[in-house]
């Protein structure tokens, strides 16, 4: 640990702002030709949005580049470039669905890509909100549980009578002045934090062995309370809203931060048999799980199922892919939102896929890096917490899609069509670079820090 | 913490290498599979959208594919549809394929290995794929005497290089065309594709090479070839030739067709028993022969196995496994449980005119990528020696002797020996018989073997006999291929 450890607190602090700057013109770059490479394939010209979407696109990269430069100039400076080019291409495929679905006639009134785009741009615009109104994360833990009661009340905010929306099966959604929005996507953050800040202020107790049982320290029986209600808060979730996804996503970071704060792995038995048991009463009690698990196990039974589509899309696609524009992603259901890796895998090959699953595993582990950079226990239970919530997230979504795990309905972060989902990924990015700010900026002068705060780094260090 | 933190990374790096391994498993190696389902409409979609290559005769196509506007980029015609469908087959959508279509689709969409240099540079010049062509071994002349011979009728005909194996014609009526089940018309297709299986006539099959039939007297040249391979028989031997041949173990006798003797006496010579095609003769001669000789000559002449790989569904020829005594007499005249195709009587005339030994037949000449570069060509291929060279030259004195004197006299072109047999075979009482000749000429140099079979005719039954009906088609074809 020490060798590891002193490595990433000595760095030698450096901005790395024309990193970032390099790093976005590529992104921005990689985006654009890919605009351009599908005009040109299905339509045989450049298209006419080219400029819009280029322009748009560079605009944002160099707001949000230029938030950085100005009020976090030591954020890590692989991140932003990441979220940009992985919501590039997301636009850019978005754009290539819409296109196929016109071409078969398939189409739904107004093309998907340009509210893409505007949602990118809203998503920015928190984006510098978060850069801008948290100067520093550690205030946010002022609002430990103000932020943990928003984050249940966005979670029930779909059962609310009037407000909630069913779109595809799944009670998950909100519908205000004729848009809908899915809370959970924010909630998600909430929780983030309500989690944090719960565990800086319990960890001493939670860490408190109770009985030895096979080589494992489990925790004490009274101590089980908070992990009891973080898994009955997502057994709710499940039964009342159908989503198995986001049910998975908040018992998994509650369980992982839990893990961290205490370093006792007897949480992760406990919470890992919680999980089994959930997930097989899930099965055995929900038909839309029950169904979910079959049409995993045998994908080809159900003609026309939208997991079957996606094998066969990828499979068309092969190593190389057949190129943008060249394959048919508009064959699949929900091609440009639940099923856009499916698209990519299509048009850019296993070649492409691999690129864009290294592009978010970057996201984590820069993430979690700066985790461990992070001189204080609240940033970095936050910065693990938000960078689990993306390897959570991916991993369900795209294994759920490349046929590997059950498909349950999770966002692709930043790909996948949808508004909230997207806002709310820029402002766990925006959160994420605030706290790697913090970790990678000079020691002195320090920040005045609470003495709580550095009694517990000197007795962790 | 840190160290929870590590083990996390750790984690969540393991999470994304299974998702990375899962999809190299599934893209890489499991494509395959999945691109070839029957329900995978995408890999069909861009099939169907592929510039395919045509199937042509000499330099003229019999199927090529033609920019359309609609969602397919490309319309596969056939420019004379039911002539050749028997051989090009169909190409359609909802129906998949047919025939040469089939059986030679990845050379004709590009997608073969050996144009897999080809596809290389299409990618890298980023030109959509193009397929390649196929050149078939067909002589349009004689498809379209052997098409236009057929007319309203209902049967086939197979015409073959005897020196080479190549088919130069498989005609079959009633036919279809394969336009109606290309079309992009989903509605019409469905239409078309619905009448033509429902037709009793059964349009689709090709009768040429899918169907079996008994070969009645055409079969008689199998058992004088066995005969005469015995080293017992020269066709000067006298063999048994009663009106009434009263068979072992039954009291049914097998009849001459015309309820007299053969040639007016009791015996007859193998040479006048052909002349005359006399059942109970030859069905002596079988007896005497018995089941194992007679098999094993079949089987020389290709009967027993698959003729011909180049068609989907093509039949295999019987000669049935263990026939009594009464049972050998009927199959040595073509009869029992004796089952041919059209192509493979073809080919028993194509043996004996080519000095006894039987060639491959085959349909494809060469496969040539999109810029005229021959990805392979078919090689004449010796399938067996039937009979010796004497035997061969033995038997076609006998077929001379059919066409100049006896019941093949309609065959008969000026100016040109033809040697042949004609053949009437007895199925149900209820349906007309089937009428066959099998011919090739000149016989001194053959330059083409034909079998033609009549499966029914609008004609009275007395009328329906091999040399009638069968023989002035098989004329036709040989003309047109010799007038050449």
């Amino acid at each position: 640990m020490s060798i590891a450890s002193t490595s990433v607190i000595q760095i030698i602090p450096r901005t790395r702002r024309g990193v970032e700057l390099l790093l976005l013109v590529i992104a921005v770059g990689v985006s654009v030709a890919a605009y351009v490479n599908i005009g040109v394939t299905v339509q045989n010209e450049v298209p006419a949005s080219t400029g819009y979407y280029a322009a748009g696109i560079s605009l944002l990269a160099v707001i949000a580049h230029l938030a950085l430069r100005f009020r976090a100039p030591y954020a890590d400076p692989v991140i932003l470039p990441c979220a940009v080019l992985l919501n590039g291409l997301g636009v850019a495929m978005i754009h290539r669905v819409d296109l196929g679905l016109t071409a078969i006639g398939r189409t739904k009134g107004v093309p998907f890509a340009p509210q893409q785009i505007t949602w990118t741009a809203v998503g920015v615009v928190l984006f510098l909100a978060v850069i801008i109104v948290v100067r520093d994360h550690r205030r946010l833990q002022a609002f430990t549980y103000s932020l943990g009661l928003a984050g249940i009340v966005l979670l029930i905010l779909p059962l609310v009578p009037g407000l909630g929306a069913n779109v595809n099966g799944a009670p998950i959604w909100i519908r205000v002045a004729g848009m809908s929005f899915q809370p959970g996507e924010f909630a998600k953050v909430c929780l983030v934090i309500f989690f944090a800040g719960y565990l800086v202020v319990k960890r001493d107790v939670l860490t408190l062995a109770g009985r030895r049982f096979l080589g494992l320290d489990l925790p004490r029986a009274r101590d089980l309370g908070p992990i009891l209600v973080a898994w009955l808060v997502s057994l709710g979730v499940l039964v009342f809203e159908s989503d198995l996804g986001s049910s998975l996503l908040f018992f998994g970071l509650f369980l992982f931060l839990l893990y961290v704060s205490t370093e006792r792995a007897g949480w992760l038995i406990i919470g890992g048999l919680l999980f089994i048991g959930g997930a097989y009463f899930a099965y055995l009690s929900f038909g839309h799980v029950h169904r979910r698990v079959t049409d995993w196990l045998d994908p080809w039974a159900i003609d026309g199922g939208q997991v079957k589509l996606g094998l066969m899309g990828q499979a068309w696609g092969g190593i190389l892919g057949r190129g943008l524009g060249q394959g048919h992603p508009e064959a699949t259901l929900y091609a440009n939102s639940d099923m856009i890796i499916s698209s990519m895998a299509e048009e850019l090959g296993l070649t492409g896929l691999i690129a864009i699953i290294l592009i978010y595993t970057l996201i984590i582990e820069r993430g979690l890096r700066t985790a461990l950079g992070c001189r204080d226990i609240f940033g970095k239970l936050i910065a693990t917490g938000l960078a689990m919530s993306f390897a959570l997230q991916v991993f369900v979504i795209v294994g759920g899609v490349t046929g590997l795990i059950p498909l349950t309905g999770l966002a692709t972060p930043f790909m996948a069509l949808g508004g909230t989902s997207l806002v709310a990924n820029w402002a766990i990015i925006a959160l994420l670079l605030r706290i790697s700010d913090q970790a990678r900026r000079p020691q002195t002068p320090a920040a005045p820090v609470s003495d709580e705060t550095i009694a517990m780094a000197v007795q962790k260090a | 913490m840190n160290s929870a933190i590590r083990r996390l990374a750790v984690a969540a790096m393991i999470l994304m290498l299974a998702l990375m391994a899962n999809s190299t498993y599934l893209q890489a190696f499991r494509a395959n599979e999945i691109n070839g389902r029957n329900d995978n409409n995408r890999v069909r979609d861009s099939q169907f959208s592929v510039n395919r290559g045509p199937i042509l005769i000499g330099s003229t196509p019999v199927a090529q594919s033609k920019p359309s506007n609609d969602r397919f980029k490309y319309q596969r015609t056939y420019p004379s549809g039911p002539v050749y469908a028997p051989v090009t087959g169909f190409y359609s959508y909802r129906f998949g394929r047919g025939g040469i279509e089939l059986t030679m689709n990845s050379e004709l969409n590009g997608s073969d290995p050996s144009m897999a240099f080809r596809r290389i540079i299409d990618v890298i010049s980023n030109r959509p794929q193009q397929g390649g062509s196929v050149t078939l071994t067909l002589n349009a002349a004689a498809q379209q005497a052997a098409y236009k011979g057929l007319g309203s009728k209902t049967g086939a005909v197979v015409a073959i290089e005897p020196k080479t194996g190549r088919i130069l014609a498989m005609a079959t009526t009633p036919s279809y065309d394969p336009n109606r089940l290309a079309s992009h018309d989903s509605a019409k297709v469905d239409a078309a594709w619905k009448s033509l299986n429902e037709d009793k006539d059964r349009p689709l099959s090709n009768r040429a090479a899918q169907e079996l039939y008994p070969p009645g007297s055409t079969f008689k040249l199998v058992t004088a070839a066995a005969a005469l391979s015995s080293g017992k028989y020269t066709p000067e031997t006298k063999v048994n030739s009663p009106a009434e041949l009263v068979l072992p173990q039954t009291t049914v006798p097998l009849v001459n067709e015309d309820g007299k003797n053969c040639g007016g006496s009791n015996t007859a010579t193998l040479t006048i028993a052909l002349r005359y095609s006399c059942n109970t003769a030859y069905g002596s001669v079988g007896l005497a022969l018995g089941p194992d000789a007679l098999r094993e000559q079949a089987a020389k002449f290709g009967f027993g196995a698959r003729p011909l790989a180049e068609l989907p569904s093509v039949a295999t020829s019987q000669f049935p496994g263990d026939p009594n005594e009464p049972q050998t007499a009927q199959s040595a005249i073509g009869q029992f449980d004796v089952r041919a195709t059209p192509l493979q009587m073809a080919m028993v005339a194509a043996g004996i005119a080519n000095k006894g030994e039987v060639m491959k037949p085959y349909l494809v000449q060469s496969v040539k990528t999109p810029d005229l570069k021959t990805v392979s060509e078919t090689k004449p291929e010796s399938l067996h020696q039937a009979v010796t060279p004497q035997v061969a030259a033995q038997l076609t004195a006998m077929m001379v002797d059919v066409v100049n004197n006896g019941t093949g006299k309609p065959g008969q072109i000026s100016g040109v020996q033809v040697a042949g047999k004609t053949g009437t075979a007895q199925t149900a009482k209820d349906r007309p018989p089937f009428a066959w000749f099998t011919a090739f000429a000149p016989a001194d140099d053959p330059k083409i073997a034909v079998a033609v079979l009549i499966e029914k005719a609008d004609i009275a039954r007395d009328d329906i006999a091999g040399g009638k009906l069968a023989a002035p088609i098989a004329k036709s074809v040989m003309e047109a291929v010799l007038g050449q």
